[in-house]
C-alpha cells in the first residue's frame, strides 16, 4: 500500500507555508517550542526556522533533575546547527517544591506535572518575546493519547500533528536533522532508560502502518485482520484511540441557550484573518 | 475572436469583506494593465471559503456597493468573481457573478454543495437550482463552482446549453499526500478539468485559490485547458499567482471539426433516458 512514504519536497513546502501564515496572520512574527532533544521538536524547529527566519524562532530546553543529559546536548545541537535563540530552564526548583506536598506521587503524576511545567513556561515566553507556542505532537502520538493534556498537548498551531512518526522520520531526513537525533529511540525521558515504544508495547512503526489503515483508510477490523494485523494488537490500538479521544476535544459545554460555543456558535479560528 | 484570460490566483481573508475587495480590485486593474479581456477569481473570492456562522454577515445583495464598483469596472474588463449572494427572501448562496460592460449578465448559484469530510456548505448555505449558459462577447459562456464540475451532468448541461468556454471558480483544499508529485486532491482536478474540456470540445478556465484557513491549504495551481483536453497554461502551486493565458480562437473552431462529438450528442436521447430513470427511481 505504501500510504506511510510522502513526498518530503511537497510536505515541506506545505507545513513551513503553514507556520508561516498562521503566525503571521495573528499579527506577530515569532514562534516558540519547547526543544527536548528528540526528533519531533527537532523536526518543529527546522519547519519553524525556515518558516520564519531562525532569530525568529525561540527555543526552550527545560530539563528536570533525572534528565539524560544526552537529551540537552541534542538539543543544544539542533539549536546551533539552526541557528535559533536556545536557552535551558530547568525546571526541578519548581517540581521538587511541588512534590514536597505529595512526595507518594507516582511517575506518571511527576511526568504529567513536568510536561504541564513546561507549557507553562513556554506559554509565559511567549507572552515575553511575542511569539506563538508551536505544537510538538504528532499524529501517532495524538491518536493513541500518548500526550498530557495541557502539557506537551498543548500549543497555539501544530505543524506536524496530521504526520504519523514514520512521516516524521521521513521529513526529518529530508530537512537535514542531525542524524544522532533522527536515529536515536524515541523517549519522553521521564526516566532512566524509558523508552515509549518499551512503555506503549508495540513500535510506532507497526503503530503507524494500523493507524493509517484504521484511521485514514476506515477499514474495517475483518479487513484489518484479512490484511495481517493480530486482532489482540487491533484491539488495544482501537482501545487507546477510543480512550484517548478526550484528549483530542475541547471541554463539554452544557447547553442552555440557544446558541451554545462551538456547537452552535460556529466560527473558524482564523475569523477576520 | 482571440482573447486573454486573466486567472487571480489571490488569497482571501476569511471574513474580510472590505481588505478582499481591494484585492479583487487590485487585481482587476493589473488585468486591466496586462491587457486581459476577463479576469477570473475564486469561489468566494470576495469572502473567504470556511465561514461557517459568518455567512449571514458577509452576504452582499446584488444591487450592493460592491457589486456595484464590480459592474463599472467590467466597462474596461469582463469579471467572474465569487461571493456570498443573499436573496431578497433570505436564503444565501455560494454564487458567482458574471459582469461585462457594466451590467451584470449572469449569476450562478452553486447547486452541489459539498457536506462531508472537511466540508459543511449545505449547512449554511442554500442550494442553487439551475445550469444555465449565458451569451458574452466572448461567445456563451458557463460557470461553475468547484463541486460543481465533479458532477458530470453539469458541465454537460451547459455544453448542450451551448456553452464553448467553461468557468470554473475553486477553493479546493490541498489533501492526500502521498509518494506522487502532487496532492491527491490536484492530481484529481487536473484530470477532470482535461477530462472535461476534451469530452466537450470546450475551453476550460480553472481559477483556485490559496492560503490557508484553520490549518487547512488551498492548493492553486489555476489552468487554462484548451478545447482539445491540453493544459496550456497553469498557476504556481500554494502560492499567490496571476495567470495570463492567451486564448486562440480557432483552435475551439478546429476542435470541432476535427472531433465533432457536441454536434453527434443526441439531446432527445438523453432527455427520453433521464426521464425514464427519474419515473422509475422510486419503483
Amino acid at each position: 500500500m505504501g500510504g506511510l512514504t510522502v513526498n518530503t519536497k511537497l510536505l515541506r513546502q506545505i507545513l513551513v507555508g503553514f507556520v508561516r501564515d498562521e503566525v503571521y496572520k495573528v499579527g506577530v512574527r515569532k514562534g516558540v517550542l519547547g526543544l527536548s532533544g528528540g526528533i519531533d521538536s527537532a523536526l518543529v524547529a527546522y519547519i519553524a526556522a525556515e518558516a520564519l527566519g531562525p532569530e525568529n524562532v525561540h527555543a526552550y530546553c527545560m530539563p528536570y533533575r533525572t534528565s539524560n543529559p544526552e537529551s540537552e546536548a541534542h538539543a543544544r545541537l539542533v539549536a546551533e546547527s539552526l541557528g535559533i535563540n536556545f536557552k535551558v530552564i530547568e525546571i526541578t526548583p519548581m517540581i521538587d517544591a511541588y512534590f514536597t506536598i505529595t512526595p507518594d506521587a507516582d511517575n506518571m503524576r511527576r511526568g504529567n506535572k513536568m510536561a504541564r511545567e513546561r507549557m507553562t513556561i513556554l506559554y509565559d515566553h511567549s507572552a515575553a518575546v511575542g511569539g506563538l507556542v508551536l505544537g510538538t505532537s504528532n499524529k501517532t502520538e495524538l491518536l493513541l493519547g500518548y500526550g498530557t493534556l495541557h502539557g506537551d498537548m498543548a500549543s497555539a498551531l501544530n505543524p506536524i500533528g496530521d504526520i504519523y512518526k514514520s512521516q516524521v522520520w521521513a521529513l526529518s531526513e529530508a530537512m537535514g536533522v542531525p542524524s544522532e537525533v533522527i536515529e536515536k529511540k524515541p523517549s519522553a525521558d521521564l526516566w532512566a532508560g524509558q523508552t515509549d515504544e518499551q512503555e506503549l508495547g508495540f513500535t510506532y512503526r507497526e503503530a503507524d502502518e494500523l493507524l493509517y489503515r484504521m484511521v485514514d483508510q476506515r477499514m474495517s477490523r475483518e479487513e484489518l485482520i484479512a490484511a495481517g494485523f493480530d486482532p489482540a494488537f487491533i484491539d488495544n490500538v482501537a482501545r487507546k484511540v477510543q480512550g484517548s479521544h478526550f484528549k483530542r476535544r475541547l471541554p463539554i459545554i452544557a447547553k442552555v441557550s440557544n446558541r451554545t460555543i462551538d456547537r452552535d456558535f460556529r466560527y473558524a479560528r482564523d475569523w477576520g484573518k | 475572436m482571440d482573447f486573454t484570460v486573466a486567472l487571480a490566483q489571490i488569497k482571501p481573508k476569511l471574513g474580510c469583506l472590505d481588505d478582499n475587495m481591494a484585492l479583487a480590485e487590485a487585481a482587476i486593474e493589473k488585468g486591466i494593465a496586462a491587457g486581459a479581456d476577463l479576469v477570473v477569481f475564486p469561489e468566494l473570492a470576495l469572502t473567504g471559503y470556511f465561514l461557517k456562522d459568518l455567512v449571514p454577515e458577509v452576504a452582499l445583495r446584488l444591487d450592493s456597493p460592491q457589486i456595484e464598483r464590480l459592474k463599472k469596472l467590467s466597462e474596461r474588463i469582463s469579471i467572474a468573481i465569487g461571493f456570498v449572494e443573499v436573496s431578497s427572501d433570505f436564503r444565501f448562496f455560494n454564487s458567482a457573478v458574471y459582469l461585462e460592460g457594466g451590467e451584470i449578465r449572469h449569476v450562478h448559484r452553486k447547486v452541489y454543495l459539498p457536506t462531508y469530510g472537511l466540508f459543511d456548505e449545505q449547512r449554511y448555505m442554500a442550494r442553487g437550482e439551475r445550469f444555465r449558459a449565458f451569451d458574452t462577447r466572448f461567445g456563451r459562456i458557463g460557470m461553475l463552482i468547484c463541486e460543481d464540475m465533479w458532477h458530470l451532468s453539469a458541465p454537460y448541461i451547459l455544453a448542450m446549453d451551448g456553452a464553448m468556454t467553461l468557468l470554473c471558480l475553486s477553493s479546493s483544499p490541498g489533501r492526500g499526500i502521498t509518494e506522487s508529485e502532487g496532492l491527491g486532491s490536484a492530481a484529481a482536478w487536473q484530470k477532470l478539468t482535461t477530462t472535461t474540456a476534451m469530452f466537450l470540445n470546450c475551453r476550460v478556465f480553472y481559477c483556485n485559490r490559496v492560503g490557508y484557513e484553520d490549518g487547512i491549504n488551498f492548493w492553486g495551481g489555476s489552468e487554462a485547458i484548451s478545447p482539445s483536453g491540453e493544459m496550456t497554461d497553469r498557476g504556481a502551486i500554494l502560492e499567490e499567482d496571476f495567470v495570463l493565458a492567451k486564448v486562440d480562437g480557432g483552435a475551439l473552431r478546429r476542435e470541432r471539426i476535427f472531433s465533432p462529438m457536441m454536434r453527434d450528442e443526441n439531446l432527445a436521447i438523453t432527455v427520453k433516458e433521464l426521464k425514464r430513470i427519474d419515473r422509475e427511481k422510486d419503483c
